[in-house]
């Protein structure tokens, strides 16, 4: 400002004024524009699926999700519409899925952090993206036409050897297609393992160089130092990378919708087919009319709260842990 | 360990053995056992991705020819022959119109966040939640469409998948964007405004460009993913049975809502059409992943 006061009017001035300033104006608020998009979105995915599945919620009320019957053409009498079969389903598969997927996960991120020889390393980066890059309902056909009866004879084995014990025999009832609880936890695995391993990869990769070679100066072993120090530092990481497959494995629809069974069921038998809320919409959305769509939305938005829940959780966990994590090194 | 080695090396009386040797046999066993556990898991990891990969050729590979490519999809799960025609057309459209409306959208996005919002708290909010909405299950996205889309114009179009499968890329193209922005050296956008170049000007013409190749590949994943979604096409663009060009009017199909209705029929020529679609799809989806890499990995800004 004050260059342009001084000196003769020969020299150019260096302020900018006008119209290049609502350029500027425009242009940020285009972006801002584009950027609240996203709030948006979020905000009415919320407020029309709540008001178009009202009706459901209305007839049922808290019913809604502590009713284990989903009769939506009954022969007499109003139609049911308990969506808790299908979150017990969904609740179990992911649980399996969880079971399975961490430890390969957490697996394979130490082999690519600690362990991989340096030609490994970029060989098992590719398989992790490829696993992902598979899209699901490729995932879903290989399962119901491939896996589900290739495991038959197995559960059926399983089914001999521990369906008479106690308790943990419930567990491993009778078998029947292959298309059931554990199968769907199986192919959700799968399709988890890829988020889950590149999360925890990055947490475990912020990890001190000095507390690991600390450790092992001090003459731990590989593995002592990975449990000494690699564990404790990036254990909020890890839950949260957890928390986002379980988000996942949550809302995926149509690997399960192929290989879970198809039936309205609660029972502890992992060898029974079930049902879960995202398979039951995408099953049932095309022959539904009035209440019943209703219904079906209402099972969408329970499982848009309860994903999101999940999200922001785990996003605010790895958020946390990987500014802690900055903060050591520095 | 034992007195006859050469005196001078190893100390007879004083100081600890610290050679691997001396490990107790638990510590050394321990050590084996997780080491061994690492490799089971990666190994674990290659198995049903080999698994898959072999089936999908084998089986997919016996009904490819070009006919199955582009004849019509038969109206009878039962019949035998036809081909994916219109679900490839179907895909193609479907997935390019998203990447229409989402990558620049996704791209502005991101300039927000890096450029403008930093670390606000409305930024960190934009944020938090684009994380988020990457987490939202496919199938509300589908919902979502249904209610506010279909219901509204009264028909399943092409077009209604393409505003889902837009949803589903925009919070993926707004984070890899923003950090490809990061990645664009201060240097740059100093000297721009140094020269005295407006900041939109000086984004649009700096900035951009030197983060477009990173953009581009991520924008390609993000297609990618998308080219493979299937409940929200099951839910918003109805089927049909003959190429249906038009986005705007009347129902479409797309690969893996095909392979997702024929993979549930007890017939085997329906079975075999949808092992043809998930080659075709796998295909497609691995050349824009195929694509991405290559452009990451050629043109990338070097990280300093």
């Amino acid at each position: 400002m004050t260059l342009t006061k001084n000196p003769p009017a020969a020299k150019p001035t260096l302020t900018q004024r006008g119209s290049s300033a609502l350029g500027d104006r425009v242009f940020s608020w285009w972006t801002l524009g584009t950027g609240l998009l996203v709030l948006a979105v979020l905000g009415l995915i919320l407020i029309t699926t709540v008001r178009e599945a009202w009706p459901a919620f209305d007839a049922m009320g808290l019913r809604f999700i502590t009713e284990r019957v989903w009769d939506p053409n009954p022969a007499t009498g109003d139609a049911i519409f308990g969506a808790l079969s299908f979150a017990y389903g969904t609740a179990v598969s992911s649980l399996i899925a969880l079971l399975f997927a961490v430890p390969v996960s957490v697996g394979i991120a130490l082999f690519l952090t600690e362990l991989a020889p340096r030609r490994l390393r970029g060989p098992a980066v590719t398989v992790i993206d490829l696993l992902a890059a598979v899209p699901s309902v490729v995932f879903g056909l290989w399962g119901i036409l491939v896996v589900a009866p290739a495991l038959v004879p197995f559960y059926q084995w399983m089914h001999d050897v521990l369906g008479g014990v106690p308790l943990l025999g419930r567990l491993f009832g009778p078998v029947g297609s292959g298309r059931n609880f554990m199968t769907a936890g199986l192919i959700l695995a799968i399709m988890v393992t890829p988020i889950i391993t590149s999360i925890t990869r990055e947490v475990f990769s912020t990890v001190p160089r000095a507390d690991k070679d600390a450790a092992l100066a001090l003459g731990a072993t590989r593995w002592e130092m990975i449990r000494g120090a690699v564990f404790p530092h990036s254990f909020g990481g890890v839950v949260g990378a957890v928390m986002l497959g379980l988000g996942r494995a949550m809302g995926e629809t149509i690997a399960v919708a192929l290989v879970i069974g198809g039936a309205t069921n609660i029972t502890a038998n992992l060898f029974a087919p079930g049902n879960s809320m995202a398979a039951v919409i995408v099953q049932q959305f095309g022959e539904s009319t009035g209440t019943f769509t209703a219904a079906l939305i209402g099972l969408g938005v329970v499982l848009f709260a309860m994903t999101v829940l999940i999200n922001v959780f785990a996003q605010v966990v790895v958020r946390r842990a990987e500014a802690r994590m900055k903060g050591s090194v520095a | 360990m034992t007195v006859t080695a050469p005196p001078a090396t190893r100390p007879t009386a004083s100081g600890p053995d610290l050679t691997r040797a001396a490990l107790s046999g638990r510590r050394r066993f321990t050590n084996h056992l997780a080491t061994a556990a690492i490799w089971f898991a990666v190994l674990l990891a290659v198995i049903p991705l080999a698994l898959v990969t072999y089936t999908v050729i084998a089986k997919g590979g016996g009904v490819m020819s070009l006919s199955f490519l582009n004849e019509d999809i038969p109206n009878s799960y039962r019949r035998v022959g036809g081909g994916m025609g219109p679900a490839i057309v179907g895909t193609l459209l479907i997935t390019g119109m998203a990447a229409l409306m989402a990558i620049p959208l996704g791209v502005f996005g991101a300039i927000y966040l890096n450029e403008y919002g930093k670390q606000r708290p409305l930024a960190r909010v934009i944020r938090l939640m684009a994380d988020v909405m990457t987490g939202v299950p496919s199938i509300v996205m589908g919902l979502f469409v249904y209610i506010s889309w279909v219901l509204l114009v009264g028909e399943q179009t092409g077009f209604a998948g393409a505003l889902a499968l837009a949803c589903l890329m925009l919070p993926v193209v707004i984070r890899s964007s923003e950090e490809m922005l990061r990645l664009v050296p201060d240097e740059l956008r100093q000297a721009s405004m140094a020269l005295g170049a407006r900041k939109w000007k000086t984004t649009l013409t700096v900035v951009l460009p030197a983060a477009i190749s990173g953009i581009t590949s991520g924008s390609l994943l993000a297609v990618a993913r998308a080219a493979g979604e299937t409940a929200p096409i099951i839910i918003v663009t109805g089927i049909v049975f003959s190429p249906n060009w038009n986005l705007f009017d009347g129902s479409n199909t797309a690969l893996p809502a095909q392979i997702f209705r024929n993979a549930s029929q007890p017939f085997e020529a329906a079975q075999d059409r949808a092992w043809g679609a998930a080659l075709t799809l796998i295909v497609i989806v691995l050349g824009f992943t195929i694509i991405a890499r290559f452009i990451s990995s050629r043109f990338a800004i070097k990280e300093r």
